[in-house]
């Protein structure tokens, strides 16, 4: 048993359970919220989309395997893909006509898109999820010992980890995140280098969009592949990037984890709150240090 | 940079003859329409063009993006239903009980928002509302999914009687006259030039020794204020306050009916008001989906619109002179 005095008592493995819970949920946040770091820190929008872009990842997973029958490991690879190339379009048709207005358009207009795409899902498949099990190679249980692990949920943990850490290597060590990053502090002075900004305008939405479609993929097996799946998580996200600040990578990343935790904590021990655990977490942060945990002053 | 810098610079003089014909215009409608259209839907317009309009004090006139101001419109719904079926308050005070609320509520908002700028001050918003809408579906007194019910209507001042929808429709055409006549003179007073200023330049605002956070604030709980007017209406109206007041989708819809009325003028977002809701009560019979073309508007009016009807109007009066 595992007890905080005055307040509950509980077995352990509830309390593991519900930090397993919230480590995944973490996950989710802190691919998401990584997503739309990269896109703000190129584009200067906030992508509202980055939820309907999420659900569109678990559809396509789902698509793929109910006409192709392409299995789960074909959709990491694939969903993501083409969630890439729909942002693509939406970047080269729409979002790029916004860089040079105020940024408030951006958000407006990625939500007009959000309500468009998840309005026509919900239109043809209502507001029910479609049941999307686990590849074999990752379904049952793992013991170990002190508790019970669905297999699948310790690959997503893993998964998401070392997706993250790529990213984070790609943009601080690699030649094209040099670029990116020199980009996002003088795009101008960077083309005039002959690289190819808007090029890497329309890529690095297309790349932020496609870590959201494969936390899409990771996610169909959890929760059901509904229309709505991303409408929530969306403001949540919003809460854990202005949390966390957007001034970096790493920043994005962590907050998204703790927050994750917290809010599996608060599950346990006062689940009337767990719904709002993360927004409360935001408004200390911005009473105590407006700019986010690791986010500069502006 | 201001979201708004092509509209500010239409001419005074321009602006009040134009102001003046449209209210000229809007008063005869007004007076006639509930002869010729069902009351009921004119005043659920109404409550929203004093939404709307709530929210373009903020958006238009202190660069402002609110993305959660449903929770105003929601919060004064539940607060007076709950004033006026549970605490049996007489209407008008049950009305001004959620005004208030919604205003005290934009006071706890806006003291977090305002602490940064720009697109975060959206995303702070957008996210406050979410925990209160979260709230809302926990606390014993909204009801959770089934909401507040048979809210009484009672009369009005003590003598009319709101059963009678004609009648109620003009109390409420007063109230929203009323509300619209408030921000007249808010967006007019030395006060209102201070929050345009901020509005298109705010380190200069500062620099003049102006406290921007202050007067930010205060045109924070006035618009949550006037939004919870405007809500607390519409609970009357409808004899109803529900957790749809209260969702961020609401918060979306009140933006585009400002968008698409025209951000910055005082005309534009009663009429993207009654656009909006006028599309959705006919979309409600077809078999469309009423979010994909709320979703399309927006689009729209962010690529090629950006304007609004009232800001083209005034536009190509201004282009013929």
């Amino acid at each position: 048993m595992f007890c905080i005095p005055y307040v509950k008592c509980l077995p352990l493995v509830a309390l593991y359970g519900q930090l397993l819970l919230g480590l995944i949920n973490g996950s989710f946040y802190a691919l998401l919220s990584l997503g739309l770091a990269v896109i703000f820190g190129m584009l200067r929008v906030i992508n509202f989309a980055h939820g309907a872009l999420y659900m569109l990842g678990a559809f396509v997973s789902w698509w793929l395997s109910i006409t192709l029958g392409i299995p789960y490991w074909g959709a990491l690879i694939f969903a993501p893909l083409a969630v890439g190339l729909v942002a693509v379009l939406i970047e080269k048709s729409m979002l790029h006509q916004m860089y040079r207005l105020d940024p408030l358009y951006g958000l407006l207009l990625t939500f007009g898109i959000t309500q468009v795409i998840e309005g026509t899902f919900r239109y043809y498949y209502g507001a029910s999820g479609q049941p999307y099990p686990p590849p074999p190679a990752l379904s049952g249980p793992l013991n170990l010992g002190f508790m019970i692990l669905p297999i699948y949920r310790a690959w997503v943990v893993v998964i998401s980890i070392l997706a993250c850490l790529a990213t984070w290597l790609l943009i601080e060590r690699t030649r094209i995140g040099a670029y990116l990053r020199a980009a996002t502090e003088n795009p101008v002075l960077v083309q005039t280098f002959g690289i190819n900004v808007p090029l890497m305008m329309t890529l690095t939405y297309a790349f932020g969009a496609a870590l959201a479609g494969f936390a899409g993929v990771l996610a169909a097996p959890i929760y059901q592949v509904s229309p709505l799946m991303g409408t929530n998580l969306i403001i949540i996200v919003f809460a854990v990037v202005v949390a966390g600040g957007m001034g970096s990578i790493l920043g994005a990343i962590v907050t998204g984890y703790i927050l994750g935790l917290l809010e599996g904590l608060t599950k346990v021990f006062y689940p009337e709150a767990s719904n709002i655990v993360i927004f409360v977490v935001m408004a200390i942060v911005l009473l105590l240090r407006p700019a986010g945990l690791f986010g500069r002053a502006a | 940079m201001s979201i708004l810098a092509q509209q500010s610079a239409a001419t005074g003089e321009l602006r009040s003859r134009l102001n003046l014909l449209t209210l000229a215009a809007g008063a005869v409608a007004a007076l006639v329409a509930p002869f010729v259209i069902y009351p009921v839907f004119l005043m659920n317009v109404l409550c929203f063009a004093l939404f709307a309009s709530a929210f373009n004090l903020l958006i238009g006139f202190v660069g402002l993006l609110s993305f959660g101001h449903a929770a105003f419109f929601g919060a004064a719904a539940y607060v007076t239903a709950h004033a006026a079926k549970v605490w049996g308050l007489p209407t008008e005070l049950a009305i001004l009980t959620g005004a208030l609320a919604a205003a005290a509520l934009g006071l706890i908002v806006g003291f977090l928002a305002i602490r940064r700028q720009g697109i975060y001050f959206s995303m702070i918003t957008l996210a406050l509302a979410q925990m209160f809408y979260f709230i809302c579906l926990e606390v014993p007194f909204t009801h959770g999914e089934d909401g507040i019910q048979g809210v009484p209507r009672g009369t009005f001042l003590g003598f009319v009687n709101l059963d009678n929808n004609l009648a109620f429709y003009f109390v409420v055409l007063a109230i929203v006259a009323a509300g619209h006549f408030a921000i007249w003179r808010i967006v007019h007073s030395p006060f209102g030039n201070i929050l345009k200023a901020i509005r298109d330049n705010e380190p200069r605002a500062i620099s003049l020794g102006y406290n921007s956070d202050s007067y930010k604030l205060r045109a924070f709980v006035l618009s949550a204020g006037l939004a919870g007017l405007a809500g607390g209406t519409n609970a009357i109206v409808f004899q109803l306050a529900t957790l749809t007041g209260v969702q961020w989708q609401s918060s979306g819809e009140v933006i585009l009916m400002t968008l698409l009325g025209g951000i910055g003028t005082l005309a534009g977002p009663p009429i993207g008001a009654a656009i909006t809701i006028g599309l959705q009560t006919y979309l409600a019979a077809v078999d469309f989906p009423v979010t994909v073309l709320i979703g399309l508007i927006f689009v729209v009016c962010v690529l090629l619109f950006r304007r609004g009807v009232a800001g083209e109007i005034l536009a190509y009066m201004r282009k013929r002179g």
